[in-house]
């Protein structure tokens, strides 16, 4: 089989996101640190602007917190990588020169 | 916010589209992905917080400034629009503090390192010394907008933000140096690409 290096880069970001991304900490981060500290986290809970399809990187409707999560991942980095290739595409394509 | 960060993006946009070659796209798709993975991966730092990488400086060694600038605003974009992290209000803030500051500040300073040092050291030292310094920046820059929008005081604001993430941007500095070290590595040639 001929992989090209972007298929193994590709690998790596799915595993990382779909698996070893259930073993992050889940403590709050820098920002979310000082904002607790400094008693203005709830100023991030706005109120909704649209409806996001998979809130805090979970997929709605599966029972599974784990399956759940680990699909957000792999879905989430499979988009990326297609809206950017097409991005990058689309840019390549419609080039002026 | 916003309309800063739409302005240099859509800079961006302009000079990516007169430059990118073929060799340019999956990288541009791949590095996408893998600092969405990344982006994921919080990691424990001291009481009881976690930091996670940003990779705007890492991006932007393999593309170029504005390149990059593309990979990481789409990147953000999708984290508040599907994953509703970060927020659409705040996409214009978060695509300059955690984006911008890290593929234009941080890819000159990496690039002034890397020449002043040279070769292979020159690309692992500039890469770490200008990750760390980014993320930093990125914090000083979140400070400095929370005080101007009236949320902290700036005597709060500046030294909680930049002291958390000195050790946030150790973790910035040593995924941008051993994936980069990795590719010098591997496949050398992937270092090459034409920065746009």
């Amino acid at each position: 089989m001929n992989m090209k290096w972007w298929h193994i880069g590709l690998i790596i970001a799915l595993v990382l996101a779909g698996g070893v991304s259930l073993f992050a900490s889940s403590s709050p981060d820098g920002l979310e640190r000082v904002a607790i500290d400094h008693d203005f986290i709830e100023l991030g809970e706005g109120h909704e602007v649209i409806r996001s399809p998979m809130p805090d990187y979970v997929v709605p409707g599966i029972s599974n917190e784990t399956l759940a999560a680990s699909l957000a991942g792999l879905i989430g980095t499979l988009m990326m990588f297609g809206l950017v290739y097409g991005l990058g595409k689309v840019l390549k394509g419609t080039s002026v020169k | 916010m916003w309309v800063i960060a739409i302005l240099i993006v859509g800079y961006a946009v302009r000079r990516t589209n007169e430059k990118l070659g073929e060799r340019h796209v999956p990288m541009m798709g791949v590095l996408a992905a893998f600092i969405f993975a990344a982006q994921m991966l919080n990691m424990p730092v001291a009481g009881g917080t976690s930091g996670h990488m940003l990779g705007g400086v890492l991006s932007a060694i393999f593309l170029g400034p504005f390149a990059a600038t593309i990979v990481m605003s789409t990147v953000f974009a999708v984290q508040a629009i599907f994953f509703q992290d970060g927020g659409i209000t705040a996409l214009g803030a978060n695509i300059i503090n955690m984006g911008l500051i890290g593929t234009i500040l941080g890819y000159y300073i990496y690039q002034g390192i890397q020449k002043a040092v040279g070769g292979e050291k020159g690309i692992l030292i500039g890469a770490g010394v200008a990750a760390w310094i980014a993320l930093v920046l990125g914090a000083i820059s979140c400070a400095l907008m929370l005080w101007t929008s009236g949320v902290v005081p700036l005597g709060v604001a500046l030294p909680a933000m930049a002291g958390i993430h000195m050790f946030i941007g150790l973790i910035e500095a040593s995924i941008t140096v051993v994936v980069v070290g990795m590719v010098l590595k591997s496949r050398p040639d992937l270092l090459e690409l034409q920065k746009i």
